[in-house]
């Protein structure tokens, strides 16, 4: 395989690592904020499971900034010229968030402040996030005294952005809900698990019409994409398939706690759909990165600094895999953890 | 302000932002594992106190270290996009290994605070090592990004700006990397050393006399802090002679411009203090010492030193830096004899006659830490304005590598205000939290005095 393509993999996979930990997290934060004055669990259980695991997705983010630098430097300047506006704010809310989710575990009277402004950046970050989706496709870059230029105007009157933009929220309420769900089980908090599979049950299908929305209706400039996105038929319908299955998961009986739904089932199927749409959508994208200024191989470092790049990926992940397990034990296993009472 | 312009001081303020957190959390883990190691040798429970406490100091830092951090990272493709092609082709490297120090450092981080009362004393000591390891790897890597710019190497490049014969290893390795790498981790265990020894100084001066405990607390962190203090400022002074070496092999310009020397000349003078006057080419105000730059620079008087007339002056650095070389070696000096002198009474008087600390003394060292991070902010701003008007000494402009994008001004004042609001509610957190859990409270949970 060439080494733009294998590439591509990588920071694909870390970008595709970085939506599903990020729409968990940013969408556990939402959920912390909505059931603020609840008098129910749903808000504890999602700010447990925030407090040591932000922190990671964090590092993703950095991660996936930092290899998509290093494997496509010249990709890096058209789009870091074309996004500094938008990346600049996702940046300063994520900073809030971040600050806010260290200070409030030191100081127990900051946990409402931080609920709210972590939740207000839980519900901005992604929609902000997946908006520069469309951007890539080209319709909204010009080229002004010769540098790219992002047309703001266009782009934030197009309809196909503002479905991009449902699209990350339905996707990030929806696996949050799933995964809360899950680990509302895990828990044992049954009537947490009822209320997060409720909500999985209203967003899945939200879900669903959206994402074929943002296929569907494209700006005309994007032609391209459309065409290419016909080709990758198959995998689409195989995503549906597993959408549908997954999602029925949450009717399947649990005998074993008396419950009704299989949450662990339903979230496995739901990441695997994502999977499959995610390659299929990023296919069709080949082998553009930003159409038509840039594809895999203009924007390529080139194979001498692919091979060290690529071999500390292999070490570097070896080291820290085992790290991970620890981890999960500690944290998202450790009944002592999930049980404590307050 | 022209556009460039506009960049560098944004870019600077970033900068100079996250390097006050993420010095401190260099520093300050590194004193959380000296604690540790201290508690777990001598089963003196003050130690391990005194580790809970800044473990606690940590947490709240990082709380604007990984968002500075972030900010930092992802600016520096939105601001210095032509630098960072560049960077993307050659030196890659460090970056990626430095997103797995953090990795690391944030999992046993996670485990250290959020699981702390489910590990054994011996993971512990583990657990901060990894934490204080993954810390101060990533200060290493990213200096290798920082003296690669300074002396570039590991890639040819033609005019045209494309880039050949990369070879990322040699270019990790580039020839400054060794002795600024060294000095930047020992700088920040002093910064760190220095910050506990201002706290606690502050607090002991505070304790009234008779709450003994408490006393003796803050005596043996103040101590603590002042023997690692002192090492390390040692250990700062002579890795940065052989950054200064350095300097006179392959910055010559950087040097020349540090000391205000403009004629080439054997057995130079090293000017201290004063500045240096732009248009008559000379350092006003300064005291010279006969000899001493040569000595400096090549071990010998009789070395040759070059002076800024040897280059074309549209490459000189600005006239400044040798204010801010001057201002980060008198810090190092000064700390060195401050910490000397408080270990020699503490030796002489107070082991030997039980005499108190001086209370001049101990005013002295309230101001250690803060001098310390002067220390590093005039490091670092040397180092990156010294290189001026390269961003890649040799190879890049800085007003080539700098974005195009428009809004760059006001993306500014949105971070200035930022990073103002940050650093008051990380004042503000570190307040609360002391002041809900005061010393005296944690000392009486622990049976030893009496809760009142
Ligand atoms: C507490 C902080 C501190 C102290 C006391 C010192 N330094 Fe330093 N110095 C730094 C903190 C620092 C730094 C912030 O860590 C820098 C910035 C870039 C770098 O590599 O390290 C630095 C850079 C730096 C450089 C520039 C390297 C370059 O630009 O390539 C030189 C020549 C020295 N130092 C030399 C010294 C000498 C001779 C000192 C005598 C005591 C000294 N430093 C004390
Ligand atoms: C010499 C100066 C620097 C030093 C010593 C340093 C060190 C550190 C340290 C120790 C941390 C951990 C956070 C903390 O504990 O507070 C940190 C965070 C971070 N730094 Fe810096 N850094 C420096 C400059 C930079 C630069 C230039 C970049 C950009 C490439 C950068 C990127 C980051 C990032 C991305 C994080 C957050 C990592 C996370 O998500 O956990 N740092 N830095
Ligand atoms: C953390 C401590 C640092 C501080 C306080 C600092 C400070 C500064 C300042 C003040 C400037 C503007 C220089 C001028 O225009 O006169 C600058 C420029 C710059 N620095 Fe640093 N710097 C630090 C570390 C680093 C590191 C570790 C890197 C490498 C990754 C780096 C990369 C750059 C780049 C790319 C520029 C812009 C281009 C240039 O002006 O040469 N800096 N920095």
């Amino acid at each position: 395989m060439l080494p733009e393509v294998i590439a591509s993999f990588i920071v694909g996979i870390f970008l595709f690592l970085y939506a599903i930990f990020g729409a968990i997290d940013f969408g556990a934060s939402f959920w912390s904020m909505f059931y603020l004055r609840r008098h129910t669990d749903a808000g504890v259980i999602a700010n447990r499971f925030l407090s040591p695991t932000w922190e990671v997705t964090n590092t993703f983010l950095v991660l996936l900034v930092v290899s998509f630098v290093s494997f496509y430097p010249k990709a890096a300047f058209t789009l870091g010229t074309v996004l500094l506006v938008p990346v600049s704010i996702v940046l300063i809310l994520i900073s809030l968030r971040s600050a806010f989710m260290v200070f409030a575990y030191s100081v127990q009277s900051y946990q409402q402040t931080l609920r709210i402004i972590s939740g207000i950046a839980g519900f901005f970050i992604p929609i902000l996030l997946i908006s520069a989706l469309p951007v890539t496709q080209g319709p909204f870059i010009a080229i002004r005294q010769g540098v790219e230029t992002l047309l703001t105007a266009k782009w934030l009157t197009s309809i196909s952005t503002y479905y991009y933009m449902l699209f990350g929220l339905t996707s990030e309420l929806f696996l949050s809900s799933l995964f809360l769900a899950d680990y509302a089980r895990e828990a044992g908090k049954e009537e947490t698990y009822r209320i997060y599979r409720r909500n999985a049950r209203i967003v899945g299908p939200a879900t669903l019409v959206s994402a074929i929305l943002v296929l569907l209706v494209l700006e005309p400039e994007s032609k391209w994409f459309l065409d290419n996105l016909k080709e990758q038929v198959e995998w689409f319908i195989l995503s549906i398939l597993f959408y549908l299955v997954g999602y029925s998961a949450l009717w399947w009986p649990d005998a074993k706690n008396d419950s009704i739904g299989k949450p662990r089932v339903a979230v496995l199927l739901i990441v695997v759909q994502y999977i499959i749409a995610s390659y299929a959508y990023a296919a069709a994208h080949m082998p553009y990165i930003v159409y038509p200024y840039m594809t895999i191989t203009t924007g390529f470092t080139g194979e001498v600094t692919f091979r060290p790049l690529f071999w500390v990926y292999v070490v570097g992940l070896a080291i820290l895999v085992p790290g991970f397990y620890l981890f999960w034990r500690l944290f998202l296993k450790d009944r002592r953890y999930l049980r404590q009472e307050d | 302000m022209d556009q460039t312009t506009i960049t560098r001081a944004f870019f600077g303020t970033s900068l100079a932002f996250h390097i006050i957190f993420a010095t401190l959390a260099v520093g300050i883990s590194f004193m959380i594992l000296v604690s540790e190691i201290i508690y777990q040798r001598t089963k003196d429970k003050d130690y391990e106190l005194m580790a809970k406490r800044w473990t606690k100091t940590f947490a709240i830092l990082l709380g604007v270290g990984i968002p500075s951090g972030t900010i930092v990272a992802v600016q520096l493709t939105l601001l210095w996009p032509g630098f960072m092609k560049i960077v993307g082709q050659v030196i890659s490297i460090p970056f990626q290994i430095e997103i797995f120090a953090f990795f690391l450092e944030a999992l046993f981080m996670s485990i250290y605070v959020y699981a702390a009362d489910r590990l054994s004393g011996k993971m512990r000591v583990l657990s901060v090592f990894f934490v204080c390891l993954g810390a101060t790897a990533s200060a290493a890597l990213i200096t290798s990004a920082n003296t690669w710019m300074n002396t570039p190497a590991g890639f040819d490049m033609y005019a045209d700006g494309t880039i050949t014969n990369v070879n990322t290893w040699a270019a990790f390795f580039n020839p400054s990397y060794g002795w600024a790498a060294f000095h930047v981790s020992i700088s920040a265990f002093m910064a760190g050393a220095f910050a506990i020894a201002s706290v606690s100084a502050y607090r002991y001066l505070k304790t009234p006399t008779q709450e003994r405990k408490v006393l003796v607390f803050h005596r043996k962190s103040l101590l603590v802090s002042l023997v690692v203090g002192f090492l390390m400022s040692a250990i700062t002074g002579f890795s940065g002679h052989g950054s200064a070496q350095g300097l006179h092999e392959h910055s010559p310009e950087k040097l020349a411009a540090a000391e205000g020397l403009f004629e080439t000349q054997r057995y130079a003078p090293l000017s201290i203090g004063g500045y240096t006057d732009p248009a008559t080419h000379e350092v006003k105000y300064g005291i010279e010492i006969p000899y001493a730059l040569s000595i400096l620079a090549g071990n010998l008087p009789s070395t040759e030193v070059k002076g800024l007339f040897e280059f074309p002056e549209e490459t000189w650095p600005p006239s400044y830096v040798h204010t801010l070389f001057n201002a980060m070696v008198g810090v190092g000096m000064l700390l060195l004899a401050l910490s000397f002198i408080a270990l020699v009474y503490w030796w002489f008087f107070y082991r030997k006659r039980k005499k108190a600390f001086p209370k001049w003394l101990v005013r002295l060292l309230v101001i250690s830490g803060p001098l310390a991070m002067l220390g590093i902010e005039f490091g670092w701003i040397f180092s990156c304005s010294g290189r001026q008007p390269w961003t890649i000494y040799g190879y890049q402009r800085t007003t080539e590598a700098a974005t195009r994008a428009a809004h760059v001004g006001d993306l500014f004042v949105l971070f200035g205000l930022l990073y103002l609001l940050l650093s008051v509610l990380v004042v503000v957190v570190m307040h609360v939290y002391f002041k809900r859990n005061p010393l005296t409270k944690e000392l009486a949970k622990r049976g030893d005095i009496d809760a009142t």
